[in-house]
């Protein structure tokens, strides 16, 4: 028995709307690019090893205290005295509020310490200390 | 004088070449497009005003002077035998609590070593006491 084939079948795929496809992507890229959105304090982050990822970046506010004892949130500097106004106003806009504090690693605990009681006023619980991963 | 007239042969852009165009761009975006999660060590603060009475048996001090030196339940030890001990005794007493308190010229970085330690020592329940002299 033979197999005739009797119909040709066009197999090309078309390229015609190619770019189209490309430029949807490229533009899906674009709009999902997040640059960075504060430049923060220059800081030497330390090292854990037991680290956990934060879920989403829209519910977290920086906090960076730089070695001379600096404290900035969203680029503005601010006393420790502020940063519990600061961060209440923060927190009643979003219940989901984390913190993350972005801390050189020859920071004062004294300094830290203050942070947390003043996250604490402002009802501000959940905090993340922000660290590099540790390798073996 | 005389200009000679070029014969119009209409403009078009040629698009072959657009895909490949496209597709640069699109790669440069794919490999410029960080998604970096912030990482680190979470920790839940307690409420203002929150104090709770617990028994002296279920504390363990953890206590961090300036140089980075810990002392644990009062025995000095090295920073990377926590996480062993703190397991042991995790093991022995459930409910246990760790008390980590650093002095005020206590650097973070041996801070979050110890808080990193008992991390790695599935320790649940640790609580931050204020800086002291």
């Amino acid at each position: 028995m033979q197999f005739n084939r009797k119909i040709k079948l066009e197999s090309d795929i078309p390229t015609a709307s190619m770019p189209d496809i490309i430029f949807m992507l490229l533009i899906f890229f674009m709009v999902t690019t997040v640059l960075r959105e504060y430049s923060g304090l220059p800081i030497n982050l330390p090292k854990a090893k037991r680290i956990e990822k934060l879920k989403s970046k829209r519910h977290t506010t920086h906090i960076w205290i730089s070695k001379e004892g600096l404290i900035s949130i969203e680029d503005k500097l601010y006393s420790i005295k502020d940063v519990r106004h600061v961060m209440y106003d923060k927190r009643s806009s979003d219940p989901q509020l984390v913190v993350s504090l972005k801390s050189d690693e020859e920071a004062r605990m004294a300094l830290v310490s203050g942070i947390h009681n003043e996250l604490r006023k402002a009802d501000a619980l959940k905090l993340n200390y922000s660290t590099k991963t540790a390798v073996d | 004088m005389s200009k000679k007239k070029r014969r119009f042969k209409g403009g078009e852009i040629p698009t072959s070449s657009m895909a490949d165009i496209a597709f640069l761009l699109l790669i440069f975006f794919l490999v410029t497009t960080t998604i970096d999660m912030d990482k680190g060590l979470g920790i839940v603060l307690p409420p203002e005003g929150d104090t709770i009475e617990i028994r002296k048996k279920n504390i363990l001090n953890c206590l961090i002077n300036s140089q980075g030196k810990v002392l644990l339940g009062g025995d000095p030890v090295e920073t990377k035998n926590i996480n062993r001990l703190v397991k042991q005794k995790i093991q022995e007493n459930e409910n246990l609590i760790i008390s980590v308190k650093s002095h005020e010229k206590t650097r973070y970085k041996d801070y979050v070593a110890v808080i990193d330690q008992l991390k790695r020592a599935n320790a649940k329940r640790i609580s931050i006491a204020e800086t002291g002299d």
